[in-house]
């Protein structure tokens, strides 16, 4: 088996280029190519050669750490048919999630001053986890079925989610810290 | 990274935080969202018979730079009418708080934000004409 550089992930990791994955399979050939580039392998090698092994590792790492993220897995997926998620100039979303994003917003603003701010947190918490869910399986059905724009539009809400769990989160470490 | 002045003076003292009737036929609305940084804004604008714009509110859930962005928005369209409003671009709100590249995509969320709260009273208008 041969490790290049320039393989997209799922090639390297030899998985279909779909957003589900086998989990077994990628942790699996994540130990099999950690193998194939070990350090010991390439102690008598030349200088260029191990060079190569390091740049070899951190791709083999980047790999992984995006495919085994559902988000960043998506996110990718994207990118592999030319879809940038990160362009920052796109602010046009369906007005219904942003108010609901906007009411998640208020819901965690006002956990400190609830009357039980940990089951609060708990509240807000399963209701994005929820809707992430739902994302998740709505992007999943968009991609395999090649609607790029619909894939797009679910992918943004998800990161929107994705960034406000992270929030909730830090608010709980918040709550931990005047405790 | 250091904010200028005046993001921190508006970040610290927002003008003209809250909620307009979005139901009001003179009420426009428009809401926009960055998905990368997780911000969201909604900025309101009422419009009176003349077509000026005479109240606007805002509320933005986001980075220093975007609610100042937002917050200065606010200040800039009272007053004007709504084909004044239109001729306000991000750069405008960029310069006026003097924001780093980095930033220059919070006043495009401001620009975008006013465009869909004129949109937004644009329509209503023509449904009350119609």
């Amino acid at each position: 088996m041969q490790i290049s550089l320039s393989s997209d992930y799922f090639d390297l990791f030899d998985l279909p280029k779909q957003f589900n994955v086998d989990e077994g399979k990628l942790k699996a050939r994540y130990m099999e190519l950690q193998r194939m580039i070990h350090p010991d392998k390439f102690a008598a090698a030349s200088e260029a050669e191990k060079r190569w092994s390091v740049q070899a590792a951190a791709h083999i790492n980047s790999a992984h750490d995006t495919l085994a993220k559902p988000l960043s897995r998506a996110s990718y997926l994207l990118k592999l048919n030319d879809i940038d998620l990160d362009v920052e100039t796109d602010t046009q979303m369906a007005p219904e999630f942003l108010m609901s994003q906007m009411e998640l917003r208020e819901a965690l603003e006002e956990i400190p001053s609830s009357a039980d701010p940990y089951l609060a947190v708990d509240k807000v918490r399963k209701v994005i986890r929820e809707e992430i869910e739902g994302v998740s399986l709505a992007f999943d059905r968009s991609f395999s079925a090649e609607d790029h724009t619909e894939s797009r539009n679910r992918a943004r809400e998800w990161q929107f989610l994705d960034k406000l769990l992270s929030e909730v989160g830090e608010a709980e470490a918040r709550l931990d810290d005047d405790a | 990274m250091a904010y200028s002045d005046k993001v921190l003076d508006h970040y610290e003292n927002p003008r003209n935080v809250g909620t307009l009737d979005k139901d009001d036929p003179n009420v426009g609305t428009g809401m926009v969202g960055a998905p990368a940084c997780g911000d969201v804004m909604r900025l309101q604008i009422k419009v009176n018979d003349d077509g000026v714009i005479e109240d606007a509110k805002f509320k933005t859930y986001g980075c220093g730079s975007a609610i100042a962005s937002s917050s200065l928005v606010t200040e800039m369209v009272k007053g004007k009418t709504l084909d004044e409003v239109e001729q306000i671009k991000n750069k405008h709100i960029a310069e006026e708080l003097a924001l780093p590249p980095v930033k220059i995509h919070c006043s495009v969320l401001a620009e975008d934000a006013i465009a869909a709260a004129i949109a937004d009273i644009k329509s209503k208008k023509t449904e009350k004409v119609a």
